[in-house]
């Protein structure tokens, strides 16, 4: 439980004259649901995007399972073992959930472009297993059923089951997730934490940004929260909750003169 | 084949076999029949072959990649000049078909990659302004250097010469029935479209063709999950262009000569339609637009001269005019009737077996 997964170290990222994160420092250990929460425009995503290498961080590190992250190539962090979901759904329209899910596979898989064209053993093998595993990871999130379904015409609740899956076929260490229940009523929201929870106990480490404050309470472990950029508290959920900073970033509590 | 057997309409999906029966029958068949009306016909169906190529070629990027481009001729012509250099007196060098195509292709994937760079950061409507200059450029260039002959062209280019056979000969077989030579070239080129057909395929179901098409659908969650968009849009560019390149040899060495008007902006739009007329995406569709699209005008054509003669006494829209003409209209037609093309794309990115088998092993 104790050993640091990823380390953000002085993380700051400024939007012409938004500081939209400010020197901000947190630790997430391998194996645990750690949560990210604070009011709309505090810099959660923000702080997705610059972690996944969406952005590049104007200031700060992040180093994850010991050595640094490239920052600003998305796709050699994902190499790494960080995987991410998007908060508006963003799947491949035009492919079914299968299809979906085998794309997740890219990064891990090695195919040459002769190999294709010769269609030789590699790659016949190769594309045999990844059908196998992307059809096992529609029924580890329970919708193999709508394998052959495009994903355009899947349900908002299956969309988001189908978009974690995707992210897990890339093999990720750290499975970051951006308010996965937006949107979602109660029996998906219970559905959708039993999920996280099976995905934590297999071994994946779980970031969480949500809004929905039952949801983080009862799922993570240590809750970080932000408030305009800042980091202003970091801790189990039970003490969070407490924080008097916290609560008045939540309520307005009207002397914070940014 | 199946994708064409659909494009009968109605029969095609009720007897599946018998149309792909008669698909593979008619695509065999179709110079003979041809040739029964007159030559010209086998003549339009070669060049049909070519623009199939062409709209297969334009489709890996624009319906496989999503990246819309409108200078693809320059591929087409950088192809159709390197057999120019290479295989005519102009530069007096006559090299075999099996070293001229390969590097044309090889400099059609080179120039793709040129293109490529510059535009990697741009999409839709950007894109399609980029590429357009870039085919000007091509054209342009072409038209003005010395070394191609400006506008007169590069003539006399050396004809398709397979292994001693040379294609642009008629074959006598006996005293009255004899192989006409653009049946020969109709038999080569549908052999190099069914080899296009067997490689795009085997593309789009393999972690690259999921790669283009993820990037099409999505480029932000492309890269999310660890796609190198650089790369693949770079390949997507260099693979479409070799396409265009080995037609354009053919092209050059079934035309015998090569100048810039062949390779204006109208030609690359009409790949374009082929492509979006057929349905953007389908390789079936890709290819029903392209051979509709080609022969459509050439009917018509036969058909508008002895109309207009007959009813005006004289000729008052030329072919050319109404070719484009119906292009539009075709064009025009296909948004408001079936803006997805003929045959909309029912593509799949997967092995459609092995899905297969691992439902029937969940049942």
């Amino acid at each position: 439980m104790s050993i640091v997964l990823l380390e953000a170290k002085n993380i700051s990222k400024r939007f012409g004259g938004i500081q939209a994160l400010s020197d901000v420092s947190l630790t997430i250990r391998k194996g645990e649901v750690y949560g990210l929460i604070g009011p709309n425009g505090a810099g959660k995503t923000t702080f997705f995007n610059v972690l996944t290498g969406a952005y590049t961080p104007d200031q700060g590190e992040f180093v994850f399972a010991g050595t640094e992250l490239p920052t600003g190539k998305p796709h050699l962090v994902v190499e790494r073992g960080i995987a991410r979901t998007f908060q508006n759904i963003r799947l491949f329209r035009e492919m079914t959930a299968l299809e979906n899910v085998m794309a997740g596979h890219h990064i891990r898989t090695d195919s040459s472009l002769f190999g294709i064209l010769l269609q030789n053993r590699h790659t016949r093998e190769e594309e045999r297993l990844i059908t196998e595993r992307a059809y096992e990871l529609l029924r580890y999130v329970g919708i193999e059923r709508f394998a052959d379904t495009l994903s355009r015409n899947l349900s908002y609740g299956d969309q988001r089951r189908l978009e974690i899956a995707r992210a897990l076929a890339t093999e990720p260490q750290l499975l970051a997730l951006d308010e996965p229940a937006a949107g979602m009523n109660a029996t998906e929201t219970a559905q959708l934490r039993d999920l996280i929870e099976t995905i934590r106990h297999d071994g994946v480490t779980v970031l969480l940004i949500e809004h929905d404050v039952k949801l983080v309470m009862g799922l993570c472990d240590r809750v970080a929260v932000l408030d305009f950029g800042k980091k202003i508290a970091e801790d189990v959920p039970a003490v969070v909750q407490k924080n008097q900073a916290v609560i008045e970033a939540y309520l307005g509590g009207g002397h914070h003169a940014h | 084949m199946n994708e064409l057997a659909q494009a009968i309409p109605y029969f095609g999906s009720r007897n599946p076999r018998v149309a792909r029966g008669i698909v593979l029958a008619l695509m065999l068949l179709a110079p003979l029949l041809a040739g029964m009306i007159g030559n010209t016909w086998i003549r339009v169906l070669d060049a049909a072959l070519l623009y199939v190529m062409l709209a297969l070629g334009l489709n890996l990027v624009v319906g496989f990649a999503g990246l819309l481009d409108l200078g693809y001729i320059a591929f087409y012509a950088v192809g159709a000049y390197t057999w120019g250099f290479l295989a005519s007196p102009h530069m007096g060098v006559h090299l075999p078909f099996w070293i001229v195509l390969p590097a044309g292709a090889g400099l059609a994937a080179m120039a793709g990659i040129l293109l490529g760079f510059p535009v990697l950061r741009l999409r839709g409507d950007y894109l399609a302004i980029v590429t357009l200059g870039f085919g000007e450029i091509v054209r342009i260039f072409m038209g003005n250097l010395n070394v191609t002959n400006g506008p007169q062209g590069i003539n006399m280019l050396d004809s398709l010469n397979i292994f001693g056979w040379d294609v642009s000969r008629n074959i006598q077989i006996t005293e009255s029935f004899q192989i006409n030579a653009l049946t020969s070239f109709y038999y080569v080129f549908l052999l190099f479209v069914v080899g296009s057909v067997i490689v795009m395929r085997r593309l789009q179901i393999s972690r690259i063709g999921r790669g283009w098409a993820a990037i099409r659908d999505d480029e932000l969650a492309a890269k999310a999950i660890g796609i190198n968009t650089r790369n693949m849009k770079l390949l997507a560019f260099a693979m479409g262009a070799t396409f265009g390149g080995v037609s354009g040899g053919l092209f050059g060495s079934f035309q015998g000569f090569v100048s810039p008007e062949s390779f204006t902006l109208l030609e690359s739009i009409a790949v374009l339609t082929m492509v979006v007329f057929g349905g953007m995406g389908n390789l079936g569709g890709v290819i029903v637009g392209a051979v509709a699209l080609s022969l459509l005008p050439e009917v018509l054509r036969y058909i508008a001269l002895p109309i207009q003669q007959a009813i005006f006494g004289k000729v008052l829209l030329d072919p050319e005019v109404l070719r484009m003409l119906l292009l539009s209209l075709a064009m025009i037609f296909m948004m408001l009737i079936r803006p997805a093309g003929l045959l909309p794309a029912n593509a799949r990115y997967s092995r459609e077996e092995l899905v297969k088998g691992l439902k029937e092993k969940q049942a």
